[in-house]
Order: C-alpha cells, then structure tokens, then sequence
C-alpha cells in the first residue's frame, strides 16, 4: 500500500477560549479498523466534526488517497466517500427506511420518486448489512435504536463510502446488536472499507480494531498502536498523564466532624441506577464517576427532584424532599448546577445579575415588586467575589466565556445560600486556565460548610476535588471510598471493565 | 486577574506553565471583539435601538399621511382618532405580548373578545333589565376573559397540548358560544352607564385611549419591575433553566393566558360600548392583528426577549397605516396588502439586526 486512505497532519481548531485541536495527527488505512480513544475533552468530537466537513480546521493538512483535500462542508465530505455515523442518529423517524436512507440523495426523474427502485435497492444495501428482515417499507420510527443505526450505516453505503466513522456506536446497543454491529464491521472491512472506530470500551475496541490512535488535551499522543495487544494499563496511561497539571485546592482532614446535610438511602429510577446510598456532610465533597450513561447525572437529576425516583429517599436536614419535585428540592436548599449549562442553566440573552438571582427573586421583591437597587448590589457582590470576567452585571451571559458563564451559575446557588450543591460536569467546555478557578471556588463552599457532590467524566478532577469517591458502572455503585485511597487506573478500570486489571 | 497566576506549579505537577496566559488572551481578544463590533448593530439590537427604529418607521408613516392627505391627516381630532382605533386593538396586543414572551401564542384572543362582549350584554338585555349596574357589566366581560385565559393554560400547562392547538379549539368554541348565546343576533346596549362612560371623554380625550394608556401601563410595570415579568422572561427565555432554578413554569404558563385573558375582556367591553352592541362576530381577525404588532413591536416569536414599548408602536404603525389609506380613499384590500409588506419588512430588518448580534457574540 502506498498511501493511506487518510492522512490528517498538525490539525489545530480554536473555539473562543479554547483549542479544541492542539495538533492531531490521524492516518487511516483502506480496509482497516481505526480505533480512536480519549478521555472527554481529548477533542475526539471535534476531530469527528472536521473530518466529517461540519467544522474547518484552523490549521493543517488533510489529505485523502495522496492528495490534499478541503472539507468545506457535510456533502464535501460525503462526496470523497467519508460518512458519519452520529450518536445522536440524524434519520426522519416518519418516512420509510428506503426513503431514509436515499434522503438527500434520491432516486428519481423530475421530481417523481422511483420507489420501487429506492425499495429494491434498499433491501439490497440492508442485505448486505446482514440485516435482510428489516423491511424497507417500514416507518423508521419503528425501529429500535439498533436497527435506526443500521439504518443509518446503510445510507452511508448507498453513497460510495471508503471511510465510515462511528461514534460510540455500542452506547444504544445491548450485547447481541454490538456482536452483530461487529460483524458488518468485519463485512465492511472485507470490501475495502476504513472504520475510525470511538469507543470508551476497551474491550470492544480490543475484539474489533486494528490499531488505536490515542487523543489527550486536543493532541495525537500515540497512533498505530495494536489494538489487540497493547496493555490496558499502557492506554491508560496514555489517556491520562497530562501535560497540564491542574492545581486542586487542599482538603481540609476533618474526619466526620460536619452534621449530616444530604443523605440519599437506596435510591433508584427506573433502568437508569438501582441501590444507591450515599451521607454528604457539610464541608465534604463528594464525587460521582463513572461514563456517560453510568446513571451518574440521574442520580443528581433525582436528587434534585427533576426525575422521578422509583425507590427510596431523599433527606435534606432530616427533613425527607418529596419525590419528583425540583421546587421542593430548591426550597430545602438544594442547588444544581446542570451538565448543559447554556440549555439547562443560563438565560443567555438576560443580564449576568438576573442569571444570578432567578432562583433569588423573592427575596428583592416587596408585594412582586422587584428592588432592582437592591438585586444587583447583591448579585453584584457575588459576581465580585467569584471573580467572573469581564465585570459588569448588566451584560449579558452569552457574551461571557465558559468558565464565566458556570461563576454565573453557582453565583446564583451562593446568592441563595443553599446547603446542598449538585455539580453537574462543572469544567464542561471551561478551558484549562479557569479550571482551578473553579475548583477554587468549589473548595470554598465547601469550607463555608455547604455539601457537595460532584460529578464529572474526567476522573482526574473527581479524584482531585473530591474528599470520597463513588465509582458507578451501568447504574451501580461499585466502589466506594476516600479520594486518597484510589488512583485514576483503577478508576478507569473499575469504569470500563468492571474488573481490577 | 495575574495576581492570581499559579507563581509555581505545585508539588507533583509534571509540568509545563498552564496556558492561562494563552487563554487570557484569547478570552480577553473575544471580549474585545464583542466591544467593538459596529457600535450601530450593537445599539439597534438593544432594546431601545429597536424600538427608536420602529419610532422613525411610524414617523415616516405620518410623514407620508401628511404629505398625501394633508390637513386631514394634521389634525389633533384625526389624531384622537387614531388612538381611539388603536385602543382596543392595544389591549389585547398588550396581553398577548406576555403570552409570546412567555413562549406562547394565543390564536383565540378575537373569540373571546366576542365572548365576553355577548355575555356581558345578555346579561344586561335579559337576566336584570334596565337594572343592571354597568360596572357589572364589565366584570362579567373580565370574569368570562378571564375563565377563557385559565381553561387555555390549564390545557397548555397541565394538559401538555401546544399552545397553537388548544387556542384553536378555544378559537372555534368561544366563538359558537357566542353564537348560541345570542342566537346569532346583535344585542343592543341598553345600559345607556355603560356606553356614556366607557365611550365618553375624560379631560378631551376618549375614555377608550385612557383605558389603553392605564393597561399600557400596567403592562410595563408588570413586565419590568416586576417578579411577574422576570418569571415571564425566564419561562419564554429557558424553560429549562426555569425549572432547575426552582420557578413554577406550569402555574406561570397558565397566569400568563389568565392575564391575556384578563385583556380580551376589558378590550370586549371596550368594543361593546364603543359599537354600544354585543355580537358574535366582535373582534374578527383580532388574533392576526395582535400577534403582527406583537412581532413587529421586536417580540421574539420563540419567546424570551419582548417589550410593551414595542408592541405599542406596532399597534400604532397599523392604525396610523389603516388612516392613512382610508383618507386617501384606498379601500380595504390594499391595506391589507400593505400590511403585509410591512410585516415582512419589519421581521426581516430585525432578524438581521439579532442575527449580527448573536454572531458577533
């Protein structure tokens, strides 16, 4: 072989406050299985978007069978025969498989739709997928989330596909879809197509890949490596010896001195997490690890009341919160800062004091009369003391970075003065030089006698910030324990393969 | 800010200098950006940029009345006029500019004018004869508004239906109520109260403008001084982080339609004593008038951002429009054509101005 199918160089792509790509080298070749890995934040989606034409990098070098090439857009990149293959699956669930997979791109003559054609031709790529019982007249709607991804793997063929990348495909499949996933992978291999693979599993990528190329902090650490046989430990250690190291404040030793705040007795909702017990005490952080889909935001979500709970309880005080019940949560002095701050936290468009009081206003107001004097000098002296940049509370939150826009956030949770914070994925999109400002501020509350509980898909930060740690796996908790006791190995081991490795 | 640089890492860090200053940089870079864009996009897109906008397009309106039709447009009773037409129009725009805030939309506010225009007069025709306080009257007219408002949100907030829907079906029932309560006739106001006093004059100027310029009012207060009005904005804004931070989206989605309601019907006997009838067919095509000043006022149709200033002026813009016309002898059809210019000019202007605004953030 000559050239690979696939070669990216010294790719670099900044957002406002961050770089996102730092330097990716990728080379992928016809036929193989490419695995990608990284922890969240490595900058794998990115990598994703500027391959797949969504984003344009700021710097470097693609090139596609031996000549450069410039993804411009989505269809650019469908053209070369590169198709993505998303999480979140972009298909129309009320037309019909044929008509979903020839979206964009149909068979027809002036406008009129050849649909015995599309159908026939739809069968044909469905079979070759191995997946011949889906029907192409069927509603798509109808499918389960493994045969939508099938679904979708066949309209990437239906162009002429030479790269097809998948993006945690296994996260929606149960172990009988991921068995045959892999095997049309294998298929697909066998006709000359490349797979970039992305996965959190290692034992998937163990069982399909070829070779691995690892990502950490936006940059190529390692690339074709054996995907067979490098050791877990080596690819842990690739995944997470850092160049920066972020400065977690000290923890302060006070062994069980603080009253119990929370307490979360055999709680659980629906499939999501089962049996999970914890006691936060006031000046204590607690964190929550585990992957995506793990149950560790449900279990914040819960808690908080914006999820039913199917079994146990709750206790704030000693007083039990009612089940499914946020205003009841926030009354007992309970506050979340949410995993999607801009949709689930902020007002972008309204004024930095008004994200800061919204869960405050009572307390400035005299018959619904609002005392605006009064709000923002409050708002005003949090805002201050959180540091956030650039100062000015009448500017709105939008304008602000990251990293400003979650100060804003637990401003309001300080305005109100609560006594228990939920941290949802706090350093979330909040670049490295703010990150200690955070975990700063995080500490702070806790000194001031506030419980915490933290989760994050970056274990270093749990380990970091956190005085005890739960490890969650598939909606359990399956380690329990002081932040000391435990290291980031054995973590990622107890997270991904349930087993000490 | 580099006081608080890390001097050091600490022990244990393997590392290189944390790119804090690098993200300054950039963070500061996009600041800056944000400060200096075109101060003019920057000022249009705040509020009172775009409703200065809106005051300059109502200024050329009159410029072109006084050009076409002269002393009849310049003149402080074809004036007075204007504000009268422009009043019941008004306060049903006024309600329906929190609804929208609110994320909503209301395609049922004409059939409840006409509701409660009809109720109010059977009741003043039929159950107590000439006995009836005119006082009653209008609040039966806000009773039946306000019973309307609490039946759309309750099937908004707590039945889970779309907005568009639920008012639709409000739409088509109110109306056939009104209908069956009138059989279809219209009812002559009796209640002599009523008409002398909601359609008379108050230090020369019609109590009908007086009665917009106090909801106005209100509304102003409501949506800006008050928790009401930050509620209001949050819900329309981020229903979501709404929530989260501890606001009862569904009890405020249904206040919103009561308030709106609470509008349709003072705006019914408004109309009742202006027409000195009570019909069915009050308050036609009210829906679409109130929803264009709404959006031509600068009111996000998502919801979120709106204000009462703005709503006011788009009222006014169309009024003023519909003189214009009927002065130069243009009949009906061509407003309507031209009104519909003008909410396509006016949307696409403003789109413009938030897009640039956002991009540039």
């Amino acid at each position: 072989m000559s050239d690979p199918l696939l070669q990216m160089s010294g790719i670099v792509k900044a957002f406002p406050g961050v770089r996102a790509l730092d330097g990716v080298d990728l080379e992928v070749r016809a036929g193989e299985v490419h695995c990608l890995l990284g922890q969240n934040g490595a900058g794998k989606s990115t990598l994703i978007k500027v391959l797949s034409g969504a984003h344009q990098p700021d710097e470097g070098e693609i090139r596609w069978q031996g000549e450069e090439i410039r993804l411009t857009t989505p269809l650019s990149a469908m053209k070369h025969g590169i198709a993505t293959i998303y999480q979140e699956l972009d298909l129309v669930d009320g037309l019909t498989v044929a008509e979903n997979i020839y979206l964009g791109h149909e068979l027809s003559s002036a406008g009129f739709a050849h649909r015995g054609e599309t159908q026939k031709q739809a069968a044909a790529l469905l079979a070759r997928l191995g997946h011949s019982e889906i029907s192409p007249r069927r509603e798509l709607g109808t499918l389960s989330a493994a045969g939508k991804q099938v679904v979708s793997m066949a309209r990437a063929l239906s162009h002429d596909v030479k790269l097809i990348i998948m993006d945690e495909p296994s996260a929606v499949l149960d172990q009988e879809e991921v068995a045959r996933l892999f095997k049309v992978i294998r298929d697909l291999q066998s006709e000359g197509v490349a797979v970039v693979y992305i996965s959190h599993r290692l034992e998937e990528i163990r069982q399909v890949g070829d070779r691995v190329t690892v990502l950490k902090d936006g940059r190529t650490v390692a690339t074709g490596l054996p995907a067979r046989d490098t050791p877990t430990r080596e690819l842990t250690r690739l995944m997470t010896g850092r160049d920066i190291e972020y400065v977690f404040p000290p923890r302060v030793s006070r062994d069980g001195d603080g009253t119990v705040v929370l307490s979360v007795e055999n709680l659980a909702s629906g499939r999501a997490f089962s049996g999970v017990d914890f006691e936060v005490r006031a000046g204590e952080i607690v964190g929550l690890a585990g992957l995506v889909g793990s149950g560790r935001s449900e279990i914040l979500e819960t808690i908080y009341g914006a999820r039913r709970a199917t079994a146990g309880t709750v206790t704030v005080d000693g007083k039990q919160l009612r089940n499914g019940r946020v205003r009841a949560a926030v009354g007992a002095g309970v506050g979340l800062c949410p995993e999607e701050r801009k949709s689930q936290g902020l007002l972008l468009d309204e004024a930095v004091y008004r994200n800061v009081s919204l869960a405050t206003m009572g307390r400035f107001s005299r018959g619904g009369f609002i005392n605006r004097g009064s709000e923002k000098r409050a708002a005003s002296e949090h805002v201050k003391s959180l540091d956030v940049r650039p100062t000015g509370v009448e500017r709105a939150v939008r304008t602000l970075s990251g990293g400003n826009q979650q100060k804003v956030v637990l401003a309001r949770w300080l305005l109100r003065e609560c006594r228990v914070l939920l941290l949802d994925e706090p350093t979330r999109g909040v670049d490295v030089g703010a990150r200690s400002e955070i975990y700063a501020l995080v500490r702070r509350l806790a000194d001031e006698g506030v419980a915490v509980v933290l989760v994050s898909s970056e274990v270093p930060e749990v380990l970091g910030l956190a005085d005890r740690v739960l490890v969650l796996r598939e909606g359990v908790v399956v380690h329990t324990g002081p932040a000391d006791d435990i290291d980031e190995h054995r973590v990622l081991d107890l997270v991904m393969e349930g087993s000490a490795a | 800010m580099s006081d608080q640089t890390p001097a050091s890492p600490p022990a244990g860090a393997t590392a290189t200098t944390p790119p804090a200053d690098e993200h300054r940089r950039i963070e500061a870079a996009a600041a800056e950006e944000g400060e200096t864009r075109s101060g003019f996009v920057r000022f249009m897109s705040s509020p009172f940029g775009r409703n200065l906008g809106l005051i300059l397009a109502l200024l050329v309106l009159c410029a072109v009345g006084a050009f076409t039709a002269g002393d009849r447009f310049v003149d402080t009773d074809n004036m007075v006029t204007i504000l009268r037409f422009a009043s019941i129009i008004g306060v049903v725009s006024i309600g329906m500019t929190f609804v929208i805030i609110g994320g909503g939309i209301d395609l049922s506010v004409g059939a409840i004018v006409a509701l409660s225009s009809v109720w109010a007069t059977t009741l003043a025709t039929q159950t107590m004869a000439e006995d009836t306080h005119w006082l009653l009257m209008v609040f039966v007219a806000c009773a039946v508004g306000v019973g309307c408002g609490l039946v759309n949100g309750i099937l908004i907030a707590y039945g889970g239906m779309a907005p568009f829907i639920a008012t639709l079906a409000m739409f088509a029932a109110a109306r056939g109520l009104a209908e069956i309560i009138s059989e279809k006739r219209t009812q002559l106001v009796d209640v002599r109260g009523l008409v002398d006093t909601i359609n008379g004059e108050f230090l020369g100027i019609p109590v009908l403008v007086w009665i917009f310029a106090a909801v106005s009012t209100i509304g102003w207060v409501l949506l800006n001084r008050t928790t009401f009005g930050r509620r209001t904005i949050a819900v329309g804004g981020n229903a979501t982080a709404a929530r989260l931070a501890g606001i009862a989206v569904k009890r405020h989605t249904v206040l919103l339609y009561v308030v709106l309601g609470l509008a349709c019907g003072i705006a019914g006997i408004m109309l009742t004593a202006r027409t000195g009838t009570g019909s069915g067919t009050h308050g036609q095509l009210y829906e679409l008038d109130a929803i264009a000043a709404v959006v031509i006022g600068g009111t996000l149709l998502t919801g979120g951002r709106g204000t009462i200033v703005g709503t006011i002026i788009g009222v006014l813009i169309f009024t003023t429009l519909t003189n214009v016309f009927t002065l130069n002898n243009l009949d009906s059809s061509t407003q309507a054509v031209a009104k519909g210019a003008i909410i396509v000019i006016a949307v696409l202007l403003q789109q413009r101005v938030s897009v640039r605004s956002a991009d540039s953030s």
